[in-house]
């Protein structure tokens, strides 16, 4: 595939389509892969990689790149494409200015995953059908994909891609992997086990804003946090559930525009469970307004920026019982 | 920092008697930037309001804050104050420590210390005014009518008096509504229809007056002096302005068991009808339920017996759209379906009746012409038993709560007018009490008794049991002579509770107008502003509002009027300058905002930014139309970066305001 996608933007760069390519290379380690844009020829033979540890989500990058001049080529995974026709539906990229090859995706292998089964000096990944091998300097060592995929592709919830200007491989369908289960757990929980599942969490954040800056529907200006007449603007927190209300305040800021791409706890360094706060919001919004996917439709008018007389009345948390 | 001056007010003992003044007025001078404070009996007062502009000179003070009743009760008065006295009218703020709290609290160390925070509250949010300034927005001189019985027609008569344009929607095939149905009109029993109908006339020929009718508001935007509505002309089938009402069409249609429902279901009409002989418009309508032509395209007989060439069965729904300055609702009431009180027989024998259905049983363009018959045998009735209060006053649940009011006037007028009639009936009345208080209602009530013996009966009846000899067996208790009572009747009459008409709730919420749990339309002020919802341009005219009689319902509709020309006199209204304002720097023009503006006041414009490089790049950001924003701050919560935000009520003042509450004592 790396090989097929680096010919593909050569072609394209050479032919002025593009003046510039979106993908990824490889950080101070394989597995630390990051976005990164490449000029020409030789930039991509020197460094593009597309790889399984390529799980990060390249449409947020577009909003700085369509600033730019000229037109930039992207390569999205199924799930990128969703924060792509938000990012649309906001305004936020010049769709005349990007380029989009949708790429497969059998979900991408989790570093930490390779950790906990006890993988180090991670040298390269190749895939091969179901499997995945992990070259190390100790060896090679096979595991079955299923069992070192990031959590959010585990419950991926589309192998479709609902944009692209041309598509490599084959197209995928929409998923119905059960990625509400564990939101209907900590709904089934007392509201002082559910708080304290929270407190748990969240109390190991270190608010390095990781997850705010990596998601692509926190594209503000100016964040509130960073915003010094906000009132909550970061700053060192007064008491020990400052973080409780970063995390909660930014699920409230994305809540309905959020595609569920999972890039919040995939870079979590203290492994919070972050996605699960948004999907929440999506579950809720799916029970009280009908099924709602942000990003499968670029302008579509969310739920929650909508009115109809059909909606449900203010009393729904009484009816619903807390939950 | 302001120099802030607070008043507490006693509002007599409405505040002073669960809330310690005293205590307030001294712990709110300990706040920052208090400088004065004090106490007085009526702040709203002519002296009330001389202390606030003396200390406002005296003091030289920047902000106001007054600790009173609700601000929809006296913010505009003491805005007035502060604006003689030479301050900023929006430099002052109104805490409510009446409403929200003396009225609700009964210990008076607690409602005190609300009192105190509540008015921390205002003096935090204070600090942070600035001082505005309203501006102007037109009026559109053309006035809505929802609805077109005798409430809507009186209303749109007086608004085009006074040289307005109005148009009535009704959504029957007919203006008229229930007073159409009823036969004679207590307590001077002139016929109903010839004290209706010429005022229907002259709602068609007056031309400042339009009629849509078998019309539905489909959708209201804007605000007041400036309302656009979009009505739902239902498709009919005919061509209004080619049919000249002749009904040749209505004797050919071969659809001849269509329940008539200006009859109540007593007798059918055709597929295609006029609901009645003096209907306004008298223009027929195809109902598409039972025309054979439009469900299976077979017929065709009313197309070819109109010598106008009136009928289009290929007619569409169509959409009318519209600018109003002000609208009143006046959709009306209905009977209340008696299928959960089955111990009155209602379904079970065609001889136990509603009221309105005994008023078209004598009335001359009834099923019966007039003649009073058994709708089972089509026999005279010999026992009439009327039953009041059924469904109302009613708290089990099954009924109403309220009082409907109308019922015990025409339940005399049905017993008054039957005795007359048939002096060889037996008439019985069962009441809990009978509630005639009008200009001439109570004597009305006692002819009934004293001059044509009606049996009027304190009590209420059990059960009523249809016979098979086609008697009906009623079951009731005499409180006054404590005895059962078994009375076999030809006819039973229930006075059924009445309630507001269905389309008012789906209404309410267009309109954005509050109605009170029985959906009843609230008023603006129970006592002193009656016909207005709290809605700015909305107004109520009739039952919509609460039950009332025909005379009753044309004073308010009157009044209604009134205010609404009061309304459309006027060129510009002054408009609230409470707008939202977008922060550009920070708007990231998602779009957000404009979609959840119910008011169309936002649009994006693509703009120049210095960017801090010396660059410059083009931003879509969002721009608010101050004359077209209402302030009701929806975008400010959709805002996702905080760029929005509202002035008098900024999200820093509020974020004041919720820090203010929670500050520890």
């Amino acid at each position: 595939m790396q090989g097929m996608m680096i010919s593909r933007a050569k072609e394209l760069l050479q032919d002025g389509t593009v003046n510039r390519v979106l993908g990824w290379q490889a950080g101070e380690f394989v597995y630390d892969i990051t976005p990164a844009v490449f000029e020409s020829a030789e930039e991509l033979d020197a460094g593009f990689v597309y790889n399984a540890f390529c799980g990060s989500n390249l449409s947020k990058y577009l909003i700085k790149e369509t600033i730019k001049e000229g037109k930039i080529l992207v390569f999205l995974k199924p799930c990128d494409t969703y924060s792509f026709n938000q990012l649309l539906t906001e305004h936020r990229i010049d769709r005349d200015k990007i380029y989009v090859i949708g790429i497969p995706c059998q979900g991408k292998t989790s570093g930490e995953m390779l950790k906990a089964k006890g993988i180090s000096g991670i040298t390269g990944i190749k895939e091969d059908g179901d499997n995945v091998i992990v070259e190390t300097i100790y060896g090679n060592e096979t595991f079955a994909r299923a069992d070192v995929l990031e959590e959010r592709c585990r419950t991926c919830k589309s192998k479709k891609h609902v944009v692209y200007d041309e598509l490599m491989g084959e197209e995928g369908e929409v998923l119905d992997s059960g990625r509400f289960d564990m939101v209907a757990k900590l709904e089934a929980m007392t509201p002082d086990e559910r708080f304290a599942f929270w407190r748990s969490q969240l109390s190991k954040c270190i608010r390095c804003n990781a997850c705010r800056n990596v998601c692509p529907a926190c594209s503000c200006e100016k964040c509130v946090f960073d915003n010094p007449n906000s009132g909550i603007s970061q700053k060192a927190a007064a008491d020990s559930f400052e973080e409780n209300m970063f995390h909660i305040i930014r699920a409230f800021h994305v809540a309905g525009r959020c595609t569920d791409c999972g890039e919040c706890s995939r870079v979590c360094p203290q492994n919070i469970p972050l996605h699960l706060l948004n999907r929440k919001f999506i579950k809720d919004i799916n029970e009280l307004y009908g099924e709602y996917q942000a990003g499968e439709e670029a302008g579509s008018r969310a739920p929650l920026v909508n009115y109809t007389t059909g909606d449900v009345e203010p009393s729904i948390v009484y009816h619903r019982e807390g939950k | 920092m302001q120099r802030i001056g607070v008043f507490v007010c006693w509002c007599g003992s409405n505040i002073a008697a669960t809330v310690d003044v005293q205590a307030v007025s001294d712990a709110l001078a300990k706040e920052p930037g208090v400088v004065y404070s004090t106490n007085y009996q009526y702040m709203c007062s002519e002296a009330g309001q001389n202390m606030i502009k003396n200390a406002i000179k005296e003091y030289n003070l920047t902000g106001v804050v007054v600790c009173s009743c609700s601000p929809r009760m006296h913010e505009a008065t003491f805005r007035k104050t502060v604006a003689a006295a030479g301050l900023n009218p929006y430099m002052l703020e109104v805490a409510n420590i009446r409403e929200q709290c003396s009225w609700i609290h009964k210990d008076k160390e607690a409602g005190t210390e609300k009192a105190i925070v509540l008015g921390r509250t205002a003096i935090a949010k204070v600090q942070l005014n600035a001082p505005l300034q309203a501006g102007e927005s037109p009026v559109v001189k053309r006035a809505l009518v929802i609805g077109g019985g005798i409430a809507g027609i009186q209303t749109a008569l007086d608004i085009a008096e006074a040289g307005f344009d109005v148009d009535i929607v009704e959504k029957n095939p007919t203006i008229g509504g229930k007073m159409t149905q009823i036969d004679k009109t207590f307590p001077t029993l002139d016929c109903a229809a010839c004290i209706l109908t010429p005022k229907m006339v002259d709602c068609a020929q007056n031309e400042k007056i339009h009629i849509y009718s078998y019309s539905e508001v489909e959708s209201v935007k804007g605000f007041v002096g400036n309302f656009t509505v979009s009505i739902k002309k239902k498709a009919r089938y005919v061509d209004e302005n080619k049919c000249t009402g002749c009904g040749e069409c209505t004797t050919k249609c071969p659809m001849k068991n269509v329940p008539n429902e200006f009859n109540l279901g007593m007798d059918n009409r055709r597929a295609i009808y006029i609901p009645f002989a003096q209907a306004v418009p008298k223009v027929a309508t195809i109902d598409p339920n039972y025309c054979n032509m439009l469900k299976n395209g077979k017929c065709g007989l009313c197309a070819k017996v109109c010598g106008a060439g009136a009928i289009d069965y290929k007619q569409q729904d169509q959409i009318v759209e519209e600018k109003y300055g002000a609208i009143v609702v006046a959709t009306g009431y209905n009977p209340i379906k008696l299928d959960k009180f089955d111990e009155f027989g209602y379904s079970l024998s065609k001889d136990v009746i509603t009221s309105l259905e005994f008023e078209r049983l004598t009335n001359a363009a009834g099923p019966t012409s007039g003649t009073l018959l058994r709708p089972s045998d089509g026999k005279h009735p010999h026992t009439i038993v009327f039953v009041q209060c059924v469904g109302s006053r009613d708290t089990s649940g099954c009924g109403k709560p309220y009082c409907s009011k109308i019922c015990c006037m025409y339940t005399a007028k049905h017993a008054m007018l039957t005795r007359e009639k048939y002096p060889d009936t037996d008439v019985y009345v069962f009441y809990i009490d009978v509630r005639s208080p009008g200009k001439n209602y109570d004597e009305f009530y006692r002819r009934a008794v004293e001059q044509y013996g009606v049996h009027y009966i304190k009590g209420m009846v059990g059960k009523v049991a249809p016979r098979a000899d086609g008697k009906i067996m009623v079951q009731a208790s005499d409180l006054l002579a404590d005895e059962q009572l078994h009375i076999e009747a030809d006819l039973v009459v229930l006075a059924a509770a009445i309630e507001p008409d269905k389309s008012a709730r789906p209404l309410a919420t267009m309109l954005t107008a509050s109605m009170d749990t029985n959906d009843f339309f609230t008023e603006a002020h129970a006592k002193l502003r009656p016909v207005e919802s709290p809605t700015a341009g909305i107004f109520l005219s009739g039952a919509c509002q609460g039950p009332k009689d025909i005379p009753d319902t044309v004073s308010q509709a009157s009044a209604a009027a009134a205010k609404v020309i009061g309304l459309l006199v006027k060129d510009k209204l002054t408009t609230n300058p409470c707008v939202a304002q977008s922060n550009e720097m920070m708007c990231n023009g998602c779009s957000s905002c404009e979609r959840v503006c119910p008011y169309g006041a936002i649009t994006y414009v693509d703009k120049e930014f210095r960017m801090p490089d010396r660059t410059t790049r083009v931003r879509r950001v969002a721009s608010v139309n101050p004359a077209v924003c209402q302030g009701c701050g929806a975008c400010t919560v959709a805002c996702p970066s905080g760029a929005m935000d509202l002035k008098g009520f900024s999200n820093s003042q509020i974020m004041a305001e919720v820090d203010a509450i929670c500050q520890m004592k």
